[in-house]
């Protein structure tokens, strides 16, 4: 395995990875913005990237923006936004090919990194503030988006039951925004929060590819000029649990129903057991040998996809399966049952072993992206956590079966939220 | 063994074809920790008439069968495959597209082992009426999932209104209904029709030995033996050039409306760099009419005709390319005919400047050689690619050697107001 170690270089106003490695065709710079998720600057935040992309001062047009790209070769430019936690993270990715494999191009690289400039600090304004006309394209465009998560059944059920779960808590602020704050936004205020986000976020840039460290830093710094700042610490708060399980039912036209089945452990990302609770999510479910897909789809042939996932910046857990509506109890039954079997530690040999090999196989793919190695590198920076990739993989390999069980019996089953089809014809 | 050498792109490919028909590639590349392979036949959702390896009189199988031959091609006698690739650290996978079945892994260690594993677990078939039933249950609720969801419903609903008879109108995993007839001797027929060495491709991309791994394949193929090879013979039915059905609604429990347009062709006379020529053109072509730098997108953009979920696609596969344009909106109509206007335009000229071909193409070669960082577009697109008779290699120099007219000739010859068709996805009426 190639070991490409990051170096890191703060600066008052941001701090600044560098990743040099020859393996990738492109160079990529990625930018991001975190700060508190807030009920009040959620849908201002998810609708910014939209905004600073339609026009900047030397392409004052969404067109002309996207020419400017298209002419670096197709440079690919990317913005969204995205939870990490009880935090909201806006990410801006450039991706540029890298010269050598072009017929005489050069400086495709500083022609990326100045638009990219350009989209951040000189987006195209009028009297001082974005344009009208912009902002309002882009309210409809942001209210479009929102309704239509309602039409993705699988991420609809997802982010009821997360909202259903965190009532009162910043985690169920879904990170593309609110339909009822979309109204309120207008050209003049959005423009005054955008210079606050942009003057107290938390920066981390990121540069990956054939690059100098000491010259890709230099150049961050003369284009990305980020005013002085205190970065914050990332806030982990894992929530508070109700007294008992609340089960939820909602009932649409649909041919297959969506159970998902949320849980809470104490257990987040900083903590010393967090590698333990991600074995433990392995053996329950997140792979193709765990205990929810073996028994609830090869056993029982009751779903397609049948698994779980942990967020680790919270300690949310959940369990979900796309069933027919007559399997529901059924379904619950055998979900609750693999968990008491990973709470009383039955785990076999095999199953233990084929989950720490895929995760440490997921790990080390990881790195084979740029994107990849960013997002593992940004664990540890936002939650402020020491875990290099060759000690995590170790910690991962030091896993007792007992250890895994004891994270388990740190969940407990929350809410049950089951969005109904209809009925067996 | 022999090597050829793409320099602009700074890869090197291994082939072999092997002594029992199996062509095999190797690409080697450094600095990944990851090695991805592939192991696929040619072999898809349309390929349901054919004349059975050994018999004489063609014959036509259930809606649904590649992709469920597929599943049941992971159950083996001793339990299931996945099993093993997880415990020698890899992440196993398949799918069935219309004209192709890939089963693959990636993984980080245990490269010969998973690599053997892959190649022996598709030529073992283990097929019993017990497991058969018992996939039905999952390929169902699979399709249930497909049809609860409004972007596959309007992909296919326009693909079921372009073909009056050709089989890519059939969704590939089949419907509840059909795949209920499926038994254990239709996927043995299928198996031993399309799963001969000589009509499938394994790809091996990653940081590996490229004389090593071509040794262990020939290894693993010499200690088997296989049936002589007869040519696969499929049959399909004749097609008309014009549309079968210029429009459909589908109504869905969905806030938002979707508009997808689009024409048919008629299927590649061309092969290899011409073939090649020609779906770069078609690409180049809807870049150039609907990209996000078009006039077009622009002002249906800020008219809010569309949002960012507008798009454009083009499919050229054995036996039929059509080209699809559309997304999220509120005026499906108004979407509609806009789209058909500017695709006549375009057969016309119109809209067709030397600045937004040269802006097309620079993008282009930018995403091609973007993809190239991908193992997982390398491996699936080269076997395409190769199954087609053209070079994925060649991709970059096409594109640098073509012209304007390459794109307006296309455009000249393709475009015909006949063949178009459009679909519509609705909110089904509250009232």
């Amino acid at each position: 395995m190639e070991a490409t170690r990051e170096q890191t270089f703060q600066t008052s106003g941001c701090s600044i990875h560098v990743l040099e490695t020859e393996k990738y065709k492109t160079n990529t710079i990625m930018i991001k913005m975190r700060a508190p998720l807030d009920k009040e600057t959620v849908t201002m935040r998810a609708i910014l990237p939209h905004v600073l992309q339609s026009g900047t001062e030397n392409a004052p047009s969404a067109a002309a923006f996207r020419s400017a790209l298209d002419d670096l070769y197709g440079a690919l430019f990317f913005a969204d936004s995205a939870k990490k936690g009880n935090e909201h993270v806006l990410t801006f990715t450039m991706e540029v090919a890298n010269e050598k494999y072009l017929h005489g191009e050069n400086d495709l690289f500083d022609k990326a990194l100045s638009l990219l400039a350009d989209v951040l600090f000189r987006p195209k304004l009028k009297e001082g503030v974005f344009p009208e006309k912009t902002i309002r394209q882009e309210k409809r465009s942001l209210q479009q988006r929102i309704r239509s998560v309602y039409d993705d059944k699988t991420r609809y059920a997802s982010l009821k039951l997360v909202e259903e779960m965190y009532k009162d808590d910043p985690y169920a602020i879904p990170p593309g925004g609110l339909l009822e704050k979309i109204e309120p936004i207008d050209n003049a205020s959005l423009y005054t929060y955008y210079q606050k986000a942009l003057a107290e976020d938390t920066i981390d840039i990121f540069v990956i590819g054939d690059v100098k460290a000491d010259q890709a830093v230099q150049k961050m710094k003369k284009h990305l000029p980020f005013e002085d700042r205190t970065p914050s610490e990332m806030i982990t708060d894992t929530g508070h649990a109700g007294e008992d399980v609340r089960v939820i039912r909602e009932t649409q036209d649909l041919n297959q129903g969506k159970l998902n089945i949320g849980c809470r452990t104490s257990i987040t990302y900083k903590d010393p057991e967090f590698v333990a609770m991600q074995v433990c999510n392995g053996i329950l479910g997140a792979f193709a040998h765990s205990k929810l897909f073996m028994n609830v789809r090869e056993k029982e042939s009751l779903a397609y996809y049948a698994a779980s996932r942990f967020d680790s910046h919270k300690g949310f857990i959940m369990m979900l399966a796309g069933i027919d509506q007559k399997n529901y109890d059924k379904t619950v039954q055998i979900m609750n049952e693999q968990l008491d079997e990973m709470k009383k530690g039955s785990i076999t040999d095999l199953e233990i072993d084929q989950t720490k090999a895929l995760l440490k196989n997921q790990l080390q793919e990881s790195a084979d992206t740029a994107r990849g190695m960013v997002e593992v590198l940004y664990h540890n920076i936002a939650s402020g956590t020491s875990r290099p990739v060759d000690q995590w993989l170790q910690d991962i390999d030091a896993v007792t079966k007992e250890q895994a069980a004891q994270a388990a019996r740190t969940i407990t089953v929350d809410t049950v939220y089951f969005l109904a089809g209809k009925e067996e014809k | 063994m022999e090597k050829n050498v793409f320099d602009q792109m700074k890869e090197e490919v291994f082939h072999e074809k092997l002594d029992n028909g199996l062509n095999v590639f190797i690409l080697p590349k450094q600095g990944f920790n990851k090695t991805y392979v592939t192991f696929t036949t040619n072999y898809g959702s349309i390929d349901n008439e054919f004349i059975p390896n050994g018999e004489s009189d063609y014959i036509h199988v259930p809606d649904g069968i590649a992709h469920f031959l597929e599943h049941k091609m992971f159950e083996k006698e001793d339990g299931d495959v996945f099993q093993k690739f997880s415990s020698q650290g890899a992440s196993a996978n398949a799918f069935t597209s219309f004209t192709r079945t890939a089963y693959l892994f990636s993984a980080t260690s245990n490269i010969k082992e998973n690599t053997e594993t892959l190649i022996d677990f598709v030529q073992a078939p283990y097929f019993t009426e017990q497991t058969v039933e018992k996939e039905k249950g999952i390929i169902g609720q699979e399709i249930r999932m497909y049809d609860d969801n409004p972007d596959w419903r309007v992909y296919f609903g326009l693909i079921e209104n372009l073909y009056e008879q050709h089989p890519v109108k059939i969704d590939i995993a089949g419907t509840v209904e059909s795949i209920t007839d499926i038994t254990k001797d239709h996927l043995y027929t299928c198996y031993n029709t399309f799963y001969h060495p000589v009509n499938m491709t394994l790809f091996i991309v990653g940081p590996v030995d490229p004389a090593d791994m071509m040794q262990l394949v020939r290894d693993n193929q010499a200690k088997k033996s296989f049936p002589e090879p007869v040519p696969v013979q499929r049959r399909f039915p004749e097609e008309p050039e014009k549309a079968a059905k210029a429009h459909h609604e589908i109504r869905m429990n969905v806030n938002s409306s979707k508009c997808e347009v689009g024409f048919k062709m008629p299927a590649s006379a061309v092969t290899g760099r011409e073939k090649l020529r020609e779906e770069l053109a078609a690409s180049l072509l809807l870049e150039m009419l609907f990209g996000k730098t078009s006039r077009f997108y622009e002002k249906a953009y800020s008219a809010g005709l569309i949002d960012d979920t507008f798009g454009f696609d083009y499919t050229g596969e054995r036996g039929f390319s059509f080209a699809l344009v559309g997304g999220d909106t509120d005026q499906p109509e108004t979407l509609e005919k806009r789209i058909q206007k500017q695709l006549l335009d375009a057969k016309e000229g119109i809209h067709l400047s030397a600045e937004a071909f040269d802006r097309a193409r620079k993008k282009k070669i930018g995403s091609t050689l973007r993809a190239f960082n991908s193992p997982e577009f390398i491996a699936n697109q080269f076997t395409r690619y190769q199954f087609n008779g053209l070079n994925l290699f060649e991709t970059v120099p096409v594109l640098e050697e073509m012209t304007l007219e390459d794109v307006t000739a296309f455009a000249r010859k393709m475009i015909e107001e006949e063949r178009f068709s459009s679909c519509f996805v609705l909110p089904k009426e509250t009232a």
